[in-house]
């Protein structure tokens, strides 16, 4: 059975200048009936199935919809069309380090963070000692996250994400993060997460990084699909693609 | 409607530790971790009722007993609902960046910041019922049902959360049209005046603000020494379901929408 499936998955909302120009402007123009809504589609009848421990690698130039269909999966967003089914539990790793807070300690937020990604308590009680370790914060358990460096942000954001074992992984350009020694663990841990079966979805704009490791590719074009398959040959034909822009 | 609860209880087990965890959160950033962050929160109140009692005493409670605890009643209760609301409306964009990127119920948001409010909310009432009993007001077996209206603006406090937080999102004004709402609210909620100067079918339309609703019935209880009738229990009840009604459905409905515009 596919760990991933999608049927025909266009997702579509309603743009306007209503959330800048505000609350009494929209009800003026209704009144006036000049209130126009755009309909915007940001992925449009995306189908593909992955099976388990493939690697799909996600191309496109920037606006391609390639963050939203993320999204979709991830369950964050549903599609306004479409059929789909994901089976298994899912690590995403979407924009390390974002939504912490800055006024709890990194111990604090290490917890938060947790709870948020849908571990329990003992489990957090249990892991807390080793994703510190990794992240390798020990000096800094108790120093307000803000205190932190970029770079030891998503050093821990990545760490609280990739200790569990998931069935899935969603990665949006996050195979480069901190400096050069920790790159080099974080990518070791996730070829770990991959080889140990983990069907992975991999946004890059590296297209040599696809070539190496992806099984599948994907190739999003302003919100269409434009080719899914064999790697070489699609990664071939986006280099034209690129080449003749 | 049951079903819908015991499905709500569910949620709360299944994501309990982050809500203890979110409620955790809050407490902390709203009290800074000093103990002189809690007594701000009960200080800043207080300084609002010194201030309205020494210019209205005048005015209003010449001739009236216990003026300072019906001006208390009034904050207390408008306090509580201009905190929790306020949190409520921020709390979805405030933690823009969480939901954007990870998924969880909307809602936890909400009522963890919820909890913060009616912590300083409860220890308000504490200080209120102190001032009662300094004020000469008697005790009685009938203060218990002080709980009915508060549990009710709990659930309208929610309910009034929900509504706000979604249209916050959607539209940024909301903020500034809603500050200038709490204020008109705050002069027709009869907090330093008495509705028994007007003349009686003016008097009845102050039940169509469920803030009165709920200031009238701690009031009755607490000043004037009785319960008050059926049809306050039920407004009590009707503006706590409506609100919360019409801000789950909104939840419902638009829960994956709100997404597309954080």
């Amino acid at each position: 059975m596919p760990k991933i499936e999608l049927h025909d998955i266009s997702v579509s909302y309603i743009v306007g200048d209503f959330s800048t120009v505000g609350l009494k402007d929209v009800i003026i123009q209704r009144i006036q009936g000049k209130y126009k809504p755009k309909e915007f589609v940001a992925v449009r009848h995306v189908d593909f199935s992955l099976e388990e421990g493939e690697l799909l690698g996600i191309i496109g130039t920037n606006g391609a919809g390639k963050s939203t269909l993320l999204k979709v999966i991830s369950g964050i967003m549903r599609p306004t069309e479409g059929t789909m089914a994901v089976r298994g539990n899912i690590a995403s790793l979407l924009e390390l380090g974002t939504g912490f807070d800055g006024d709890l300690t990194v111990r604090e937020n290490t917890f938060l963070r947790g709870a948020m990604l849908g571990y329990t308590r003992e489990f957090m009680n249990r892991t807390y000692q080793s994703i510190i370790e990794f992240a390798e914060l020990q000096e800094f358990e108790d120093r307000l996250f803000s205190h932190l460096s970029s770079g030891m942000k998503s050093r821990l954001a990545f760490s609280i994400a990739c200790l569990v074992k998931p069935d899935i992984l969603i990665l949006d350009e996050v195979l480069s993060v901190g400096d050069g020694a920790f790159r080099q663990k974080s990518e070791d841990k996730m070829l770990e997460i991959i080889k140990g079966g983990a069907t992975t979805l991999l946004v890059s704009h590296s297209l040599d990084q696809i070539r190496r490791m992806a099984t599948k590719v994907l190739w999003l074009e302003k919100g269409e699909q434009m080719a899914f398959g064999e790697t070489a040959e699609i990664c071939d034909r986006y280099q034209a693609f690129l080449n003749g822009k | 409607m049951i079903e819908a609860f015991k499905q709500f209880g569910l949620m709360l087990k299944k994501h309990q530790f982050l809500f203890e965890e979110l409620v955790k959160r809050d407490f902390k950033k709203k009290y800074k971790r000093t103990i002189l962050g809690m007594l701000w929160s009960l200080l800043s109140p207080m300084l609002q009722l010194l201030v309205m009692s020494v210019v209205f005493s005048n005015f209003f409670g010449r001739d009236r007993p216990h003026y300072t605890i019906y001006l208390f009643a009034g904050n207390l209760t408008y306090a509580f609902f201009k905190d929790s609301t306020y949190g409520g409306m921020n709390s979805l964009m405030a933690n823009a960046g969480i939901i954007t990127k990870i998924n969880l119920p909307k809602y936890m948001f909400l009522l963890s910041k919820n909890v913060a409010s009616l912590i300083n909310f409860g220890l308000t009432l504490v200080i209120f019922l102190l001032f009662a009993a300094i004020d000469g007001v008697t005790f009685h077996v009938r203060f218990l049902m002080l709980l009915y209206p508060i549990l009710w603006m709990i659930v309208f406090n929610i309910g009034f959360g929900f509504i706000l937080s979604a249209l916050f999102v959607l539209f940024k004004d909301v903020q500034y049209l809603y500050d200038i709402f709490t204020l008109m609210l705050m002069y027709l909620s009869a907090i330093f005046y008495y509705t028994a100067d007007y003349p009686e079918h003016i008097q009845k339309l102050f039940y169509l603000n469920p803030l009165y609703v709920y200031i009238t019935y701690i009031r009755n209880i607490v000043i004037d020494g009785f319960i008050p009738g059926w049809g306050t229990h039920i407004l009590c009840a009707v503006y706590a379901l409506g609100a919360l009604g019409l801000g789950a459905w909104i939840y419902k409905k638009y829960n994956y929408k709100f997404l597309y515009y954080m």
